[in-house]
């Protein structure tokens, strides 16, 4: 399934179109930013409260598919533009973590 | 070692927003050489874990990198307070950041775990009042 397929999710607003061909693998929740850098799946929907240009760098260099920002978390001013120049496929969500991830999970197992 | 390419990047003082650039921007040349796609993400955990230390912990300061057909070598080089229990910074959930590094995501205790867990050599110089250097080697 692809990044694209999220659209899907009536729930989730597309803040900013990255690669929407990537492959998902997985959802993974996790706020510590160390934590998710080291256990991260490649191809991750990274679901987080996290709306920080921190979660970029990691969620690049991890080559998660795409991040998903739940409980309507705010965001840090300079975040969509950070995303768009990085092409990183953003989200937003006002569900919480569990069932946005949920979401992609069930969307994932067809 | 005529093959071999040297970068450096500065890592400025407190700059949350910036970090990560520099561990990206060699993510993406290991990418463009080729690199098995498992080291690329060891250099990137190790780098980026690095590269946050200097910014949260130490003002800033100044990564080397030297790129040869066989290996990766970091090295982080600040003029930061110094550690002064080595083996305790080294331990999974230590940390001293400050309450507004946690809430940026930080300060779980796992970098330099994680940096001595995904590089094959690492090595640490400190000395406290002067800084702290950080050099970590990745084989491909
Ligand atoms: N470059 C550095 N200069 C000074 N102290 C450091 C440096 N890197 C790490 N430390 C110390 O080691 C501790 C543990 O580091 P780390 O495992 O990366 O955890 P964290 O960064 O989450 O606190 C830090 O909290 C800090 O006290
Ligand atoms: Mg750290």
């Amino acid at each position: 399934m692809t990044v694209n397929e999220l659209k899907k999710i009536p729930e989730f607003t597309l803040l900013n179109e990255g690669d929407m061909n990537k492959e998902i693998t997985r959802p993974f929740c996790c706020d510590l930013l160390s934590v998710a850098m080291s256990k991260a799946p490649s191809g991750a929907a990274w679901v987080t409260i996290m709306g920080n240009t921190n979660a970029l760098a990691v969620s690049s260099l991890t080559d998660c598919a795409c991040i998903i920002l739940a409980e309507g978390t705010s965001l840090d001013p300079n975040v969509v533009h950070k995303a768009q120049v990085q092409e990183i496929t953003l989200f937003e969500t006002e569900l919480p973590i569990f069932e946005a991830s949920l979401k992609v999970y069930e969307l994932l197992q067809g | 070692m005529s093959d071999s390419l040297k970068l450096q990047y500065i890592i400025s003082d407190e700059d949350f927003t910036r970090a990560g650039e520099a561990s990206g921007d060699v993510k993406s040349k290991l990418k463009m050489m080729g690199v098995n796609p498992d080291v690329i993400r060891k250099v990137s955990i190790a780098m980026y874990e690095g590269e946050i230390n200097m910014v949260i912990h130490a003002n800033g300061g100044v990564i080397d990198v030297i790129i040869t057909p066989k290996d990766i070598t970091m090295i982080l080089k600040d003029k930061g307070p110094g550690i002064k229990d080595v083996d305790l910074a080294m331990q999974a959930g230590y940390s001293t950041a400050s309450e507004n590094v946690r809430a940026l995501g930080f300060g779980a205790g796992m970098g330099l775990p994680n940096m001595k867990k995904y590089s094959d050599e690492m090595n640490i110089e400190t000395e406290l009042g002067v800084g702290t250097t950080v050099t970590m080697k990745v084989n491909f």
